[in-house]
């Protein structure tokens, strides 16, 4: 049978439909291989859609945006590991939009697996999805899969073009290939003779490499496994690296861009005569949904297009929060979309017991990058060239061809840098955006860049939700958890902006972090209720973890409390039979926090627990009391990632995400009022500052069965564990965030 | 408009009402100064301005006659590295990075003022920066790190 043959009923359905429409295959199609899509500069030469060797080194392309995570480095290596390359050697590229480089890891996250415990039915589903991947051809960076996704295929690009160079050498010297080694991005002979790559390139790559190349033993390993200094980081420390944002081309002009407040309203009038008067004004442009200025630079273009008049239409959903939540609450009285966890009897095991009883919200959230939504483009003798800091770069792709209408073919995308990315950047309105202006002025670059007033009230949020939860604990731990979450679905949002379609199934994303814990309760039910509020919404590190880790990990410890239990022993023990990985990394964290004794006096700790994204993640946070309010201490992170690559980056994503999802528990809030987001710019949705942070102790450990990702799993647990801490210090219990609603933290 | 940028006088014909950076990266074409909230909220367009840190956002070039500016590109270049730059690149401070420019010119302030800052020296001086990255914990290293090499030097 076909690998076809193995995808399971449920994932067939969920991902066939989301192929567009009816779209003719046959497993033979899937075998061949995608075009190469790079096209050698002087000098150099193409092994393979990943390898080109120059004359002084290798480029490395490392098809996933690099937003901060170190991906260019991390996947980079992975290759120079199997080459052999001296790290000096090596550059990393984004390379092009191309189908070659398609994400087939991400393309299975959305199956409602169980990480902890059904390994084997993921992989078998992702090797399905390897298939289905293929025909959607979706390059993307998200859902923390960069390194699970290229960790083998990456490094059979690096071993296949060793291959060949070697080849290439044994037949030049006339040796025994098995006799010649490699080093420092050459081959060497036994009498110490080194032939470098680059004068062997021509002669290897008109060899053919195994379909198979066999892989380093992870012992031999002099690159990977080690903190690697990153690529990025000379650039980035002398303000040489080029972001969207500073995409420069001869003739340039500037713009800025306002969309309706009402997001997904209709734009009904326009009066732009003040703007046309203005001297550096080069052309206003009617977007459809939005007006453009263009000037001769982004200042100008700002100030001429506060001083456009348009008559907006209202917002397809209720104009206030509270209308907002209450649409959401609804959601409840219908019929659940899916129950993905349903062990036991959770109704029998509730009637008649003492039942907790327990209501817990999120708000709506921005991802607020730090460099604001921006884009440049230029279409000339009809072929269309887009400069776009992005996470999905065949999506900008196809995306902006059809929106000016040309090609697929006729469209070159540059991925630049990006100045953040958090899940925004796998949208493309920006983009598309900037297509229509380089067609509204044929010949002439035109770099869009949004005000931060527009990119905060235009973003594709984080959903609000609601969790109702009941749970009856007896003297050994929790005996049921029923949960109900209700939101509206991040997965139909973007499926809908995608492909034209919600994709059907139980949606994973809804209750990801909460039906798929590594917890024994004997009953379990976790339902999913998806609320159709029009709000446009998308994926926020972390996704749906963002909003259920907070509600099961602090549901939890309301158990615990209820019940005189500790929560981390509580937790060890759910954790028992499930999962010693989980349990290992929750008493490693508790060990360095000292869990067992209590905190010093005017202090209180918290925990929190979540497996996200492959990796199980515990965090311990120490807080006190100061006259000036709340003061985050300390913060202990562990996280199980099987394989750590590169210690000191997936450390700097712990500290990252754990910041992100801080930032968010205490003050992140996105509120509307007639229709429109109210919050502006960082006065009213601000991060976290240096002297609010915590210090960090982080501890990665390698048990997992699998390689994980590290970009998103620290952020889930963030939450959970400082409402815990506050609980702990102060008695509150707070259930709906942002927590400085109800308690003052140091600033 | 006369103004000198990293040492290089430059004469600005653009509305006196426009702010330094939109001269710096539309005008002059110096890309390195960031536009990330343009109030004066983030740090991301910090420079100096006669040596003063100034978020450039928020002054504007009519009141910039005559004025000595510093950006990221005057403080070192990928082949001549300034210390601060190069204990930024041994303690890996930057994420994505866009705030870095911001950062490494706030930082190189405070060191021109307080030659071994402390950890609430240093909060004080780069609070106005935002990292929506979270870079912190490494940017108050590199600054220790670069206080000893520049009091070594
Ligand atoms: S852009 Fe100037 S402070 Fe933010
Ligand atoms: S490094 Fe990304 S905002 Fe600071």
């Amino acid at each position: 049978m076909s690998r076809l043959g193995t995808i399971t009923r449920r994932s067939f359905l969920v991902v066939s439909a989301a192929v567009v429409g009816g779209v003719a295959f046959g497993y033979y199609k899937y075998q061949q291989d995608p075009a190469n899509p790079l096209t050698p500069a002087k000098g150099e030469t193409i092994f393979n859609p990943w390898v080109i060797v120059r004359t002084d080194g290798v480029t490395v392309i490392t098809p996933r945006a690099e937003m901060g995570q170190g991906v260019q480095t991390t996947l980079a290596a992975l290759v120079a590991e199997e080459m052999d390359l001296a790290w000096d050697q090596v550059r990393a590229e984004h390379g092009p939009a191309s189908s070659a480089y398609t994400n087939f890891v991400a393309a299975g996250a959305s199956l409602p697996f169980i990480d902890y415990r059904d390994s084997r039915m993921k992989h078998l589903a992702e090797g399905a999805m390897d298939v289905m991947g293929k025909f959607l051809g979706i390059q993307a960076t998200g859902g923390s899969t960069s390194t699970v996704d290229a960790f083998v295929r990456m490094r059979q690009a690096g071993a296949a073009a060793r291959y060949v160079l070697v080849q290439a050498a044994a037949k030049r010297l006339r040796q025994n290939p098995m006799a010649l080694k490699t080093e420092g991005g050459a081959v060497v002979a036994p009498d110490g003779t080194r032939l470098s790559y680059s004068e062997l390139a021509a002669e290897a790559v008109g060899i053919a490499p195994p379909s198979e190349p066999k892989l380093k033993d992870p012992k031999a390993w002099t690159l990977l496994g080690k903190s690697l200094p990153r690529l990025d980081m000379v650039a980035k420390a002398t303000g040489t690296a080029a972001f969207g944002i500073d995409t420069r081309l001869p003739g340039m002009l500037f713009a800025s861009v306002r969309a309706n407040p009402a997001l997904g309203g209709k734009m009904q009038h326009v009066d732009a005569t003040a703007a046309k008067a203005m001297p550096e004004v080069k052309a206003v442009v009617d977007l459809g949904d939005a007006v453009a200025v263009v000037a001769t630079n982004t200042w100008a273009a700002f100030k001429a297009l506060q001083t456009v008049q348009v008559t907006w239409g209202p917002a397809p959903y209720p104009e206030t929060t509270d209308a907002i939540f209450a649409e959401i609450a609804k959601a409840f009285d219908a019929a659940p979309h899916g129950t993905l966890r349903d062990d036991g009897n959770v109704d029998t095991a509730l009637a008649g017991a003492k039942v907790v009883t327990s209501e817990y919200r999120v708000p709506y959230l921005a991802h607020a990058t730090m460099e604001p939504m921006n884009a440049a483009a230029l279409l000339k003798d009809g072929a269309l060239t887009v400069w776009a800091p992005n996470q999905a770069p065949t999506v900008i792709r196809d995306k902006c061809a059809a929106a000016v209408g040309v090609a697929a073919d006729k469209v070159t995308v540059h991925t630049t840098f990006l100045g953040g990315g958090f899940g925004r950047r796998a949208e493309f309105d920006y983009a598309v955006q900037a297509a229509k202006l380089a067609k509204a002025l044929p010949g002439t670059p035109v770099l869009l860049t949004w005000r931060r007033e527009e990119d905060m009230t235009h973003d594709f949020f984080r959903p609000g939700a609601i969790a109702r939860m009941q749970g009856v604990v007896g003297p050994d731990g929790p005996v049921a958890l029923k949960a109900a979450v209700a939101a509206p679905s991040v997965l139909a949002s973007q499926g809908k902006r995608l492909l034209g379609m919600a994709p059907p199934g139980p949606d994973k994303i809804l209750v990801e972090g909460f039906y798929d814990q590594p917890y024994g309760i004997p009953n379990y039910r976790v339902a999913g209720h998806v609320s159709d509020v029009a709000v446009p919404v998308g994926s926020w590190r972390s996704v749906g973890n963002s909003h259920n880790a907070f509600f099961q990990e602090c549901f939890l410890d309301e158990l615990a409390h209820e019940a005189g239990l500790d929560p981390v022993a509580m937790r060890l023990k759910l954790m028992g039979k499930e999962s010693a990985v989980a349990a290992r990394v929750v008493e490693t964290a508790a060990d360095m926090a000292n869990w067992g004794t209590p905190a010093p006096t005017g202090r209180a700790r918290g925990m929190a627990f979540c497996w996200s994204f492959g990796t199980p993640t515990a965090e311990i946070i120490e807080i006190s009391q100061s006259d000036a309010g709340i003061k985050l201490e300390k913060m202990w992170i562990v996280q199980d990632v099987g394989i750590a690559l590169d210690p000191r980056n997936i450390e700097a994503q712990m500290t990252s995400g754990a910041i992100f999802g801080l930032t968010a528990a205490i003050q992140g809030e996105i509120t509307f009022a007639r229709g429109a987001v109210e919050q502006q710019n960082f006065s009213d949705y601000d991060g976290l500052r240096m002297p609010q942070i915590p210090l960090f102790e982080t501890r990665i450990l390698q048990t997992n069965p699998h390689l994980s990702g590290v970009g998103e799993p620290a952020t889930p647990p963030a939450a959970p564990a400082l409402a815990n801490a506050v609980f702990a210090l102060t008695g509150k219990r707070i259930r709906a965030l942002p927590l400085n609603k109800v308690v003052t933290f140091a600033t | 408009m006369r103004l000198s940028v990293n040492g290089t006088p430059h004469d600005v014909s653009a509305d006196p009402g426009t702010p330094l950076l939109w001269v710096l990266r539309d005008v002059i074409g110096l890309t390195g100064t960031k536009y990330g909230c343009g109030v004066g909220l983030c740090g991301a367009c910090t420079v100096h301005v006669n040596g003063q840190p100034t978020r450039s956002c928020s002054i504007t070039l009519g009141d910039l006659d005559g004025a000595q500016i510093t950006t990221i590109e005057g403080i070192g270049t990928p082949e001549h590295l300034a210390v601060i730059q190069q204990a930024w690149i041994d303690n890996q401070v930057a994420q994505c990075g866009y705030c870095q420019s911001g950062q490494i010119m706030s930082a190189v302030a405070l060191l021109a003022a307080t030659k071994t800052p402390t950890d609430s020296d240093i909060d004080a001086a780069m609070d106005g920066n935002l990292c929506r990255c979270g870079t912190y914990p490494r940017i108050r290293a590199a600054i220790h790190d670069a206080a000893k090499r520049l009091q070594g030097a």
